[in-house]
């Protein structure tokens, strides 16, 4: 297996992008992730229930799109144990189509270097038909 | 309405929750991971942990097991059906791995009114069988109140 190196402080500057990744959600990434987490709320599978508490349908659980947007992160320094701090605001649900499901775009840029601690913010927007679903998402990653 | 005095309120230790290498590869493949150290052993051994990485998100079930409390605290009068998750923050001490037995003490750090609106922040404070820190896991909720 060939290691991921780790990108290093001393290379990176303040706006600098790390990239962008398109993550698909469909009905069984919702259905996986309340296995996975324990988060049975009908309104991540049940239409009809979503629609009765007043949702325009089914919605993907705000951990989920925020446990699939740090993956941007992740890959990019190689090492998903160098992600010491994490979060974001859940600013708009994520809509998910019974059939097609739903794409959310999350793209990445260098906002603040620490090279005392040796570790960079990376801020995080990611997008589900052009609005923005997380607000302040932000990840403090260890080079 | 959920009740203001609760602030400060921390409640019991969450009873001891062994982290398995098959729920981490779970949990990972659920968030779309596909970063080595979260299913391979012998990558995170390599990358010099003790055994499989759990993905940045997962201290999110200890802090759920935490989370039962206060919602079923008829002290905190908190209506779970009009609870909507406003923000979340993992600050990891150390990554956790699997092996780790975690339990979560959580205190309500927060309760603010909102209009009809109580946002009330939570912070769980995830320690392993030594007692150590590994994980301090903060939630707002936004309890909607009526319109």
């Amino acid at each position: 297996m060939t290691m991921h190196s780790v990108p290093k402080l001393i290379e990176l500057e303040i706006g600098q992008s790390i990239g962008s990744a398109e993550y698909l959600l469909t009905r069984d990434s919702l259905v996986r992730y309340a296995g996975a987490s324990g988060d049975f709320n009908p309104i991540h599978y049940r239409d009809d229930v979503a629609q009765s508490v007043g949702l325009p349908g089914v919605l993907a659980h705000g951990m989920l799109t925020m446990g699939a947007a740090v993956q941007l992160v992740v890959d990019w320094v190689g090492d998903s144990g160098r992600v010491v701090d994490y979060g974001v605001r859940f600013t708009k649900p994520v809509l998910v189509d019974g059939r097609d499901g739903s794409v959310v775009v999350v793209a990445g840029k260098i906002a603040q270097i620490d090279a005392e601690n040796n570790r960079v913010r990376v801020d995080l927007a990611a997008t589900f038909a052009d609005a923005a679903v997380l607000g302040k998402a932000q990840a403090w990653v260890r080079l | 309405m959920v009740n203001p005095n609760i602030q400060g309120k921390k409640y019991p230790a969450t009873t001891p929750y062994l982290v398995g290498r098959e729920k981490i590869r779970e949990f990972a493949r659920a968030v779309q991971s596909t970063n080595p150290v979260n299913l391979d052993v012998f990558a995170a051994q390599t990358a010099g942990y003790a055994d499989l990485v759990a993905p940045p998100t997962f201290a999110v079930l200890i802090q759920e097991k935490g989370l039962s409390a206060p919602l079923s605290d008829p002290e905190a009068d908190i209506d779970f059906s009009r609870v909507v998750h406003g923000d979340q923050r993992f600050i990891q001490s150390r990554p956790i791995v699997a092996g780790d037995e975690l339990h979560g003490v959580l205190e309500v750090t927060s309760v603010k009114s909102l209009g009809a609106h109580s946002m009330v922040t939570f912070t769980t404070e995830i320690s392993d069988s030594k007692d150590e820190l590994v994980c301090t896991a903060i939630s707002t909720l936004v309890v909607r109140g009526d319109a």
